[in-house]
């Protein structure tokens, strides 16, 4: 077992884990965060994404036993307070959320995106979100939530 | 007072006469505007899920839960002679294995147990490991010793059907599982000018529902209590009872949130018998859900199939169709049923002469499950190309031999439709789309190798919903209220609909109405499949909510000392000829008074048909040197009755539409002929479309009220917009470029091969 210590949506979080543990499963099932989604394991869905150091990651491919000191924000971490981020509110707006199972990963990917590239063109959009699956909706709505979050977030 | 009435019920076209137990009388249907149903709604439970709060299935832990993994045979086809768990048991943390010589009576699916002497496909369940974690459990599975005697195999549906290929069933790997035959096919096709006789080949797709499919089982020692990501909360429990002899009181099935299922979850799965086993044998919570590479080997699939079409034409231009054969042949795994590819033929065109047989091919492969429109999908792709391919040949535009042999009266059962307005998806459709600018033999693309086509395809499915489906609906004394009932949202947006009925038919806000579904302690609720939903438990939650505003005015009437038929409830509030009250001063005065409304589904009506159509509309490049295909604009029209909340009616079609791209051109489960193994049980080999993939895509609905279907005058959806669009790709490539694909799906090679062959 490592001993780990992240700072998990701005708390200061401990915990032991196997050395092959993800930090998908650590987030699940030790730290009570089940927003991140686990679809695959492989790296294929990005249902598992979140931020690890602002950077965009598939949880289901980070070991946690390497990822000691890292700050970690989740889906979790939006939208507090019972206001939705307006990439949340986006996503229920533009009606771009069915089963749900691949929105949480979706609006974590889309938050990494709006904050690097507030106003990203329709191919840009694309491009960040080409590695999150889903298999409900046709896509189109999820565009359209990205652009909707942008205005929203900048272009008031 | 409840009566019972006998019905015909019809399931993903599978018609059974059954009892139906109905209260009071039927409400008619809604006359004049609408304020709620038919507005936009976004989703009522939306803000749970894009905040993470929303429960799945595999989100539920329990205090000391323990965790399941399956032990799968790496053979095609073997006998299990012996299992050893000495190892596994022996590993720390390893609470229980279960495998044919040990486990209890449980019967499922028509066999004894969930573990089979004989595996009949790479993946099939041979034992189960219970331990105190996942990791635990993986590792166990691995010293698990399982003693096999090998046995010839075949999983290739073509190899199948052969003479020489190992007989897997005493009666032979093929066996008819349906026909249908009108006029005189052989007269027709042989006094035929013009006859298309060709084959059409479909690929096995899979599911992949982004939630894998998964139960948590806990046993308080009295009743069983079972988390699952399903279609039907109710089946499972059936499952369930049938499985552990437990009485169905003793049975509760929870499904609040769930990751898509397309038709794969309609019942228990051995992953559901297992938790439940071990649940009880233990004491313990316990939780199995499959991952991406077990979803993908043992959760069902759509069947791969083999199409031969003759369809012939008398009378040139302005001719007919003279004759149709359709005989289709469906690998159905280690599945006991087919999803039958000839439905759209018996019953999508006014043609005398038909004859259609359809078969059903045992694999050693693994079984297929319903999968949005089974059947529909494949066999639209055949019979939409083929007509495409005689119209091609008898020149005349494809539209028009469509429209040629409509019919509104179904062919099969001679009954006139409830409603049919597929004449005015071709309209709608043809305008959004150009035909008009479509040219026979295709037109130049955006470059100079590459072509430009359009094509279209049409579409029949079921939808009409019936009985049972119950609800109640509870107001509050706040004037908010509940539905209740035991149906269950798989993503479609059942929960925002119903409450908007709920709403509309209440007199009062759709955020005042929570939905309370997905739990077996509620009134019946049918399975979520066959597009049903709507049409089933919709008019059952407008008769509980009219009940309950009934109720609530006879109280109001009470209390204010009027008449009750002076009164009416509005915008929340009760109004009366001389005075306003909130619903919330009655309930004041009333203390501790529940209203509960109570409604039920009524029959369909008898001697007509109930189902759903439209039409796709595609308009592609296609690259000549590469064979790749560029999706430049679908669109789609549908006539389902009533649309009762756009948006979700919208992602409805687009979802659909986006399986059917990934079925179309890039989904193809591939299996190893030598060793039966799946090769791409993955993500990453199996190509699911993504959101570079997707074209513009128009949605358009006739959106006219069926008033003869139900009290709301609606039919499903979540079904047709997967059917047409495949074959409307194939001939607009057919259009662009001279070439027939014949096979889905319509990779580039296969793109390529079929210039070889229009130009040979
Ligand atoms: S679960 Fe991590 S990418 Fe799919
Ligand atoms: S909404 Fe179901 S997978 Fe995206």
């Amino acid at each position: 077992m490592n001993d780990v210590r992240l700072r998990v949506n701005g708390v200061a979080r401990q915990t032991a884990v196997p050395d092959h543990e993800s930090l998908l499963t650590t987030l699940r099932e030790r730290l009570g965060l089940p927003g991140s989604k686990n679809a695959c394991e492989q790296g294929e869905c990005g249902s598992c994404s979140v931020l690890m150091d602002s950077e965009l990651v598939c949880s289901c491919l980070v070991l946690t036993a390497g990822a000691d000191g890292r700050a970690i924000e989740t889906v979790e971490s939006l939208g507090a307070d019972g206001v939705l981020h307006p990439v949340q509110q986006a996503f229920v707006d533009a009606g771009a959320v069915q089963c749900g199972f691949c929105t949480p990963g979706l609006i974590v990917a889309a938050y990494a995106l709006l904050r690097e590239n507030p106003e990203p063109s329709d191919l840009e959009v694309r491009e960040a979100l080409s590695g999150n699956l889903c298999r409900c909706t046709g896509y189109g709505t999820i565009l359209a939530a990205v652009q909707r979050a942008s205005r929203a977030m900048y272009r008031r | 007072m409840p009566r019972v009435v006998r019905t015909r019920v019809e399931l993903e076209g599978r018609m059974t006469d059954e009892l139906a137990l109905v209260e009071g009388k039927d409400l008619p249907g809604w006359t004049g505007e609408r304020t709620i149903v038919g507005t936009p709604t976004t989703r009522i439970d939306g803000a749970q899920r894009v905040t993470g709060r929303a429960r799945y299935t595999q989100d539920i832990t329990l205090p000391g839960m323990l965790h399941v993994r399956f032990v799968r045979s790496q053979h095609a086809r073997a006998r299990v002679v012996r299992v050893d768990d000495t190892r596994a048991r022996e590993l720390r943390g390893v609470r229980a294995v279960l495998h044919r010589s040990n486990l209890p009576k449980a019967p499922f699916r028509g066999e004894e147990t969930i573990f089979r002497e004989e595996a009949r496909f790479v993946g099939e369940e041979v034992a189960a490991v219970c331990a105190e974690s996942e990791e635990t459990a993986a590792a166990a599975i691995r010293l698990v010793d399982v003693e096999y005697e090998v046995l010839p195999h075949v999983v290739d549906l073509e190899d199948a059907i052969s003479e020489q290929a190992p007989r897997l069933d005493e009666k032979g790997n093929v066996s008819e599982s349906g026909s249908h035959s009108r006029g005189d096919t052989e007269r027709a096709l042989r006094d035929a000018d013009v006859v298309v006789d060709a084959t059409y080949r479909t690929s096995t797709q899979l599911h992949n529902s982004l939630e894998t499919h998964g139960a948590v089982a806990h046993w308080d020692g009295e009743r069983l209590t079972v988390w699952e990501s399903t279609q039907h909360v109710f089946g499972v429990r059936e499952g369930l009872h049938l499985a552990l002899g437990l009485p169905y009181s003793r049975i509760r099935v929870i499904c609040e949130f769930m990751g898509g299922g397309f038709g794969s979850k309609g019942g228990a799965g051995k992953y559901t018998i297992a938790a439940a086993l071990f649940a009880r044998q233990l004491g313990a919570p316990v939780r199995c859900v499959y991952t991406r590479e077990e979803e993908n080997l043992a959760a069902g699939n759509r069947s791969a199939t083999l199409q031969h079409i003759r369809v012939g034409w008398t009378g040139g231009r302005t001719g007919r169709i003279s004759g149709l054969e359709h005989i289709s042949y469906s690998n159905s795994g280690q599945g006991r049923w087919v999803a039958d590819p000839t439905g759209p033929t018996n019953t999508l065109y006014k043609i005398a002469d038909l004859s259609t047989k359809s078969y059903r091919v045992v694999t050693n492969a693994g079984s297929l499950s319903a999968f949005r429109a089974p059947g529909y999908v494949e066999g639209t792709f055949a019979l939409e190309s083929a007509l495409d391919e005689l119209a091609e040949q008898v020149r005349v535009d494809p539209l028009e031999l469509r429209r040629r042999h409509a019919t509104s009266i179904d062919p099969l059962m001679a009954l006139r439709y409830t409603q049919k307005r597929l004449l005015d998806c071709y309209r709608i459709g043809a305008k959004e789309i150009g035909w008009s600018r479509r040219k026979r033999g295709g037109t130049p693309g955006s470059a100079e190798h590459r072509r430009r086509g359009m094509g279209m395809a049409s579409q029949i499915w079921f939808g009409g919903g019936g009985p049972p489906a119950f609800a109640t609906v509870h107001l509050n004394p706040d004037g908010t209220a509940v539905i209740r009932s035991g149906t269950q949202d798989i993503g479609t947006g059942t929960r925002t609909i119903l409450a908007q009925i709920c709403a509309e038919e209440l007199g009062i806000g759709v955020t005042d109405v929570r939905v309370d579904i997905g739990d077996t302690d509620a009134p019946y609720g049918p399975i979520s499949a066959g597009s049903l939903t709507l049409a089933s438990v919709g008019p059952a939650v407008r008769q509980a909510a009219a009940d309950a505003r009934e109720q609530l005015l006879g109280a109001a009437a009470g209390v204010l000392e009027v008449g009750k038929r002076e009164l009416r409830v509005e915008g929340g509030r009760i109004v009366g000829t001389s005075r306003q009250t909130t619903i919330e001063e009655i309930f004041d005065q009333l203390k501790n008074y529940t209203v509960i409304g109570r409604g039920s589904r009524f029959p369909n009506p008898s001697e007509t048909a109930l189902n759903t159509f439209g039409s796709h509309f595609v308009q592609l490049e296609v690259d000549v040197r590469t064979g790749e295909v560029f999706l430049e604009k679908i669109v789609a029209v549908h006539d389902i009755g009533r649309v009762v909340n756009p948006l979700t009616a919208a992602s409805q079609v687009e979802g659909g539409i986006i399986q059917a791209i990934g079925f179309a051109l890039t989904e193809q489960r591939v299996l190893d002929r030598a060793t039966g193994r799946v090769l791409n049980a993955d993500l990453e080999e199996y190509k699911v479309p993504t959101v570079r993939d997707v074209p513009p895509i128009v949605v358009r609905f006739v959106d006219v009220p069926d008033r003869r279907a139900n009290n709301l005058g609606a039919r499903g959806l979540g079904e047709p917009p997967i059917i047409p669009t495949a074959a409307a790709v194939a001939n607009a490539i057919a259009n662009a470029t001279g070439a027939r694909v014949r096979t889905t799906p319509m990779t580039p090679d296969r793109v390529m091969a079929a210039f070889a062959a229009s130009r040979a």
